[in-house]
């Protein structure tokens, strides 16, 4: 390891070098006079218009009729092999499995086994209301990131209270430890002529339910 | 190979180019205004970005050790490299270990800059493209020519060509059907690269923005191929330069709003992905991050010159730049073109080159690249710092601009794979030499260059406007 810890101490070496003399300012006086809250007449309503705007489908959906709209969600797609991953309330598994060969990443379902899913339907962690952004966490009823990742449609219930009026807003609630997927709008690319084609890589459906708590 | 006269006569035809350039610069200039627009504290945001960046780099050293401790803690191994063959002999050490033959990759400006890509090849370890400009650009057996979409240069048509031609000779071809239309080709991408992402074992990234604090990495995309690779692999690496970092987890409140906007004009990129050294069972179980310096506290040691560091790499101002729209990115002779590259390039590759010294020159001064960076670098006035330096540094040099651009050209012209890059290209230097393949005499202002040796000021009549005054459109 002797010659990394001397690249190490050359390029730190380096650094302080290039500094010297120069003034060394402090985190804290990092002018801050943007806004670090965008509050707007109704917040969700703002969420669920940006989320379209992305070529996503949005709905509100009242409490009692969740797992009714997960159902119609994925049968829109045509889907047949839906996932719902560990954590995903057990109501909208139990009407999922009646309508849909239903699959569990409870042992860590591979990639090979995630190519042959049509459909996840996951919860989130934090919306965010002025970019139309979900953001997952990978914690439970979210899955491990492969799994929102593979198959092609991927079906998303966000809570009111978890939609965040802005960025710094969102990056407030979040754990930097968690592995973290910022989802807005299907997958997209604009390589061909700058012509927007959905869907490259990542799931070219993305559906996301807002919900009350 | 052509000599420089004949080369630069067949790059005449390439109205084409500058068609596609003009069309895609100004869609993405006016999405950019209007998602700007839309905030009403952009002012603040900028100010606040400019100020972070300038922080992070006045306490690099202290920054760059927080960072380390923090990955280690979060499992990950962090590898310093002084110059980009340390880089790439740590990445092909990596690779090496794990005994695979191949990686998928993560677009990502670092590693071009390194030219990981012929390191890994000469290895004998196979390095895949994974984001769709970046494929075209690889199975073009091309280069890059814009730091946001690489494949700018490239129509349709071509693009299909180049699939049908090339993706069968390295895994799942093209169908036999395949059109012209974008849809149809990003599907084929998306068949050709799916077997490459499943099988993959390794991968390679860059990194967006790297957090002191946490020892969080980000990175930013919007087609999902990013996340693909970042997750399912075993073993992850990423090149990171270290000018990415910012302090703390909070300071990315300002750059995920300034980025986006900047860069595709769009509110939010379609995938942000954040990951802390490894989570298990979710993602590679093996993280590496090799720091880069490659020259870069050469710019931090020039108090003016540091700026540049703190460029995020939205592309903003090629976007804005007359010069960058009618030359494409080959022109520069550098990895990062346009405007920032202008200022950039030399000082991480130093003004010694004739290459080097003439970029500070590919440039007319109109100041859109400062008005649109959303971190305020001032590149106008770097331009000219550079221009000083370039003069200073070597006072007996007395080439002439056309013995720059015929250096540049020369540079350019020197190496198969950059004359293939380059013919496809209107390129800067063609423009100073004539149709007739003669050298043509400068018109003024070109012709005070060399009398303004020693007072590099701006021209009086700016280099956009004597373009647009003899050239403008002349070319079509
Ligand atoms: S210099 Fe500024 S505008 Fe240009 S790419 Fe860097 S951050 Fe963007």
């Amino acid at each position: 390891m002797s010659a990394g810890s001397s690249a190490r101490e050359v390029v730190l070496g380096r650094v302080r070098s290039a500094l010297r003399g120069a003034e060394r300012t402090s985190w804290e006086d990092v002018p801050r006079h943007y806004r670090r809250h965008r509050p707007a007449p109704d917040v969700v309503e703002l969420f669920c218009e940006r989320v379209a705007d992305y070529r996503a489908t949005v709905d509100r959906v009242p409490a009692d009729g969740v797992g009714a709209a997960v159902v119609a969600a994925a049968r829109r797609t045509g889907a047949r092999r839906v996932l719902a991953p560990a954590g995903v309330p057990q109501q909208w598994c139990e009407l999922l499995r009646a309508e849909f060969e239903l699959v569990s990443d409870e042992d860590g379902i591979g990639t090979a086994e995630l190519e042959q899913v049509d459909a996840v339907v996951t919860t989130a962690v934090v919306g965010i209301a002025s970019t139309g952004t979900i953001v997952l966490d990978h914690g439970p009823g979210q899955g491990h990131r492969a799994v929102t990742l593979v198959p092609d449609v991927h079906v998303c219930v966000v809570t009111e209270s978890q939609v965040a009026d802005d960025v710094p807003d969102a990056l407030r609630r979040l754990d930097p430890a968690r592995p973290m997927t910022f989802i807005s709008g299907p997958s997209a690319t604009s390589d061909i002529e700058l012509k927007r084609v959905e869907g490259v890589h990542g799931p070219r459906t993305l559906h996301v339910l807002v919900v009350p708590d | 190979m052509p000599a420089f006269p004949q080369a630069a006569k067949q790059q005449l035809a390439n109205a084409q180019l500058r068609h596609n350039l003009a069309d895609a610069t100004s869609t993405i200039r006016r999405k950019r205004a209007d998602v700007v627009g839309e905030l009403d504290d952009w002012a603040q945001l900028r100010e606040a970005g400019a100020a972070i960046k300038t922080h992070t780099l006045s306490n690099l050293d202290t920054y760059l050790e927080q960072f380390e401790a923090a990955v280690t803690a979060a499992g990950g191994t962090v590898h310093w490299a002084r110059d980009a063959e340390e880089a790439n002999r740590i990445v092909v050490d990596l690779v090496r270990a794990t005994g695979e033959r191949e990686v998928v990759k993560v677009k990502s400006m670092a590693t071009q800059e390194i030219e990981l890509n012929d390191a890994l090849r000469a290895a004998g370890i196979d390095a895949w493209e994974t984001d769709l400009a970046e494929l075209i650009v690889q199975l073009g057996h091309d280069a890059p020519s814009h730091i946001l979409v690489p494949a700018i240069h490239r129509n349709r048509a071509e693009i299909r060509d180049i699939f049908r031609r090339e993706m069968g000779e390295v895994g799942t071809p093209a169908p036999d059907d395949l059109t012209d239309d974008p849809a149809r080709l990003a599907e084929a991408a998306r068949r050709h690269l799916r077997e490459k992402f499943l099988r993959a074992k390794v991968a390679v990234s860059g990194a967006n923005f790297a957090v002191a604090e946490t020892g969080t990495l980000v990175v930013v995309e919007s087609e999902g191929n990013g996340r693909m690779c970042l997750t399912l692999p075993e073993t992850l690496i990423s090149v990171v330069g270290i000018e990415k970092l910012v302090p703390r987890w909070e300071d990315l409140e300002v750059f995920l709003q300034l980025l986006p906007r900047s860069s595709t004009g769009e509110r939010m990129n379609p995938y942000t992905s954040t990951w802390t050294g490894v989570t298990p069972g979710d993602g590679p179980q093996s993280f590496h991050v090799v720091l880069l310096d490659n020259g870069r506290t050469n710019a931090l040691a020039d108090e003016v010159g540091r700026q540049a560091l703190r460029c995020i790499r939205c592309s903003a101002c090629l976007n804005v730049c007359p010069v960058y729209e009618r030359t494409g990115g080959h022109a520069y002779g550098s990895v990062y073109p346009g405007p920032i590259g202008a200022v950039l390039t030399p000082q991480l590759r130093g003004t010694t080159s004739e290459v080097d010294k003439a970029l500070p020159y590919a440039s007319s001064l109109c100041g859109a690249c400062y008005d649109v960076c959303p971190v305020a670098i001032n590149i106008p006035d770097l331009l000219v710092h550079l221009r000083t330096r370039v003069v200073e540094q070597d006072r007996g040099w007395r080439s002439t601009p056309v013995d720059v651009l015929m250096s540049l050209a020369s540079w350019v012209f020197g190496d198969a794979k950059r004359l293939a890059a380059a013919q496809r290209v209107a390129s800067w230097s063609r423009k100073v030499i004539g149709r007739k393949g003669t050298i043509g005499r400068l018109p003024p202002p070109l012709s005070r260059w060399t009398d303004a040796r020693d007072a590099p000021a701006p021209a009086e009549e700016s280099f956009r406007t004597w373009w647009e005054r003899n050239r403008g459109g002349g070319a079509r």
